[in-house]
């Protein structure tokens, strides 16, 4: 079986925000709750990079260790994903993510939290598989329907990739030799300083 | 002209020789070391992009900066720009979740159920070996008010709080290994999730009786000459018939005070960022999620060692002790009761009623 992972290839994100367009209109996610968002680093500057980033989707996942009520749980495919009828909107899973992942919406009095939202690798949820229900608390099923995630299916330059961490992981390597000397090769610069970052 | 060729032959290698000499210093000098290291080190095939120059990237793909550098930088925490509302999502990696993880799941978790358990064994055992604590001289029945209406309301307010409060805390730290496998996961999500909204509004309750019960007996709470006394004697608990004086409050009772008064002021604190997640910022210089994380950890902490200090004060003011709990109850204590816990208190009580009673005209 497959390990579904998520690549984004600093290289060629061009920050046009389209992923997470994508993602808010294909799930219907409502105001405020970002499954996805792309961060800039050196914006505007020499050496800017762009990376667009959601739930990675981890073997050890810190929500599902942190989590109160137990609601997350992981597929055969290393998809994290949870129960939006068990979620308490406790808050800790936002805490322990690495990547900011979990979203919650506003409900109700204080800046009391709602049922958590996260990307779900286009996977659902615990509701049977293409059901209103789970298109409703989840979004849409795309691996169901035989589907990878949407917001690498339409990146315009292929920076996003997901899909089997193997595939995905040999696409990036091709490109890494094809690219050559200084291809941004992770470490390169750090090696031969001044022969090409 | 053999002795001339030869003396100018010998100039000759004499002048080759000082230029050699002169040459290699001056070359020593000249060649950068570290270049000389590069160049013996890492020298680029004959077809290699070298290195750019100015803002020129070579391969149309690269930047001209370590990328590595920048990658580590990220992996530490450093922060981006995002087009999205929330900009505290510009942190691409924050670490600390984890260290916040493993200190809740690691330390905090176990050493709560140690200190839970531990107290609960040690009154258990001071049980046994004490027993419960009689009057010694039987009581009298005649009464003397030791707590007014006022503050038994404020000591409820904050106790009854506080026990929903400490049940629903406890239940979010540890209801996961021990209520979640007997319920399941549907019927545990339901009492945890009334627990959460019980736990925000009832903080407000607990928070009014801290102050209530703050201004009521503050002035009573302050050291005086009889605490050291009384904690040198272990507060006469240990041994039967030993009764150091106390007044209002004895110095166990002040270091519960206390005890109480800045753990609720954390707790409340804490307590306050946490129902408001991301609304307040303290002047740490810590980013804001690490401030939720400190406030988590730290809320938890607090909370667990007042609830174990709360049980043994539940446990002298109910079980462990005779007519201790009428204090808070009807607010009516035995006389002997009280001129064995808190000798100088009744003394002065008697005498003031005394002197009440004196200024009152006798009837005819």
């Amino acid at each position: 079986m497959a390990r579904m992972k998520f690549l984004c290839d600093a290289e060629r994100c061009i920050e046009c925000n389209a992923c997470v367009t994508a993602c808010k209109n294909e799930h219907e996610i409502p105001w405020g709750i970002n499954r996805r968002r792309v961060v800039t680093i050196n914006d505007g500057k020499p050496g800017e990079r762009s990376i667009s980033v959601a739930c990675m989707h981890c073997s050890d996942a810190p929500c599902m260790a942190v989590c109160p009520v137990d609601c997350f749980y992981q597929t055969e495919e290393g998809v994290v994903l949870h129960s939006k009828d068990l979620c308490i909107g406790c808050g800790y899973c936002f805490y322990a993510c690495p990547f900011g992942a979990p979203q919650y919406p506003q409900v109700g009095n204080f800046g009391s939290r709602g049922k958590m939202d996260k990307c779900t690798f286009c996977a659902g949820g615990p509701e049977a598989d293409k059901s209103d229900n789970e298109f409703k608390k989840y979004g849409r099923n795309r691996l169901a329907e035989g589907k990878l995630p949407l917001c690498a299916e339409m990146c315009s330059t292929k920076a996003l990739l997901a899909g089997d961490g193997d595939v995905v992981s040999d696409i990036y390597r091709e490109r890494v030799v094809s690219r050559g000397f200084g291809s941004g090769a992770w470490g390169w610069g750090r090696a031969y300083p001044g022969q090409g970052a | 002209m053999t002795a001339i060729s030869r003396s100018k032959k010998l100039v000759v290698q004499l002048a080759v020789l000082v230029l050699i000499a002169l040459g290699t210093s001056f070359a020593l000098e000249i060649v950068d070391p570290q270049q000389a290291q590069a160049q013996s080190n890492v020298r680029p095939p004959a077809n290699a992009v070298t290195s750019p120059v100015g803002g020129t990237v070579p391969g149309a793909s690269s930047g001209n900066q370590s990328d590595s550098e920048m990658w580590r930088a990220v992996r530490k925490g450093i922060k981006g720009t995002v087009s999205i509302p929330d900009k505290k999502a510009g942190q691409l990696v924050q670490s600390e979740g984890d260290a916040w993880r493993a200190v809740k799941n690691g330390p905090i978790a176990k050493w709560g159920v140690i200190g839970l358990g531990g107290m609960v064994a040690l009154l258990v055992l001071f049980y046994l070996i004490r027993g419960k604590i009689t009057v010694d001289h039987g009581m009298s029945g005649r009464t003397m008010t030791r707590f007014a209406d006022m503050e038994r309301m404020g000591h409820w307010l904050l106790a009854v709080s506080f026990i929903v409060l400490a049940i629903t805390g406890l239940n979010i730290t540890y209801g996961k290994y021990f209520l979640l496998p007997v319920l399941g996961k549907a019927g545990f999500a339901t009492i945890a999730g009334a627990g959460k909204w019980l736990h925000n509004y009832v903080a407000f309750a607990f928070m009014a009786g801290l102050v209530m019960i703050l201004v009521m007996w503050i002035k009573e709470n302050f050291p005086n000459k009889y605490d050291l006394e009384w904690l040198a004697k272990g507060g006469g608990m240990f041994v039967k018939g030993v009764h150091p004086p106390s007044k209002k409050f004895n110095a166990g009772q002040k270091i519960l005070f206390w005890l109480v008064i800045w753990g609720g002021l954390g707790l409340s604190l804490t307590g306050i960022a946490l129902l408001f997640p991301f609304q307040f910022g303290f002047p740490t210089g810590m980013e804001p999620i690490q401030q939720m994380q400190f406030a988590t950890t730290w809320h938890a902490i607090i909370a667990l060692v007042m609830t174990i200090v709360v049980i043994a004060h539940i446990y002298i003011g109910t079980v462990g002790m005779e007519g201790a709990y009428d204090a808070m109850g009807s607010g009516e204590v035995d006389e002997n009761w009280a001129k064995e816990h808190h000798s100088v208190w009744a003394k002065e009580k008697a005498k003031s009623r005394g002197g009440r009673k004196s200024k009152a005209v006798p009837a005819e």
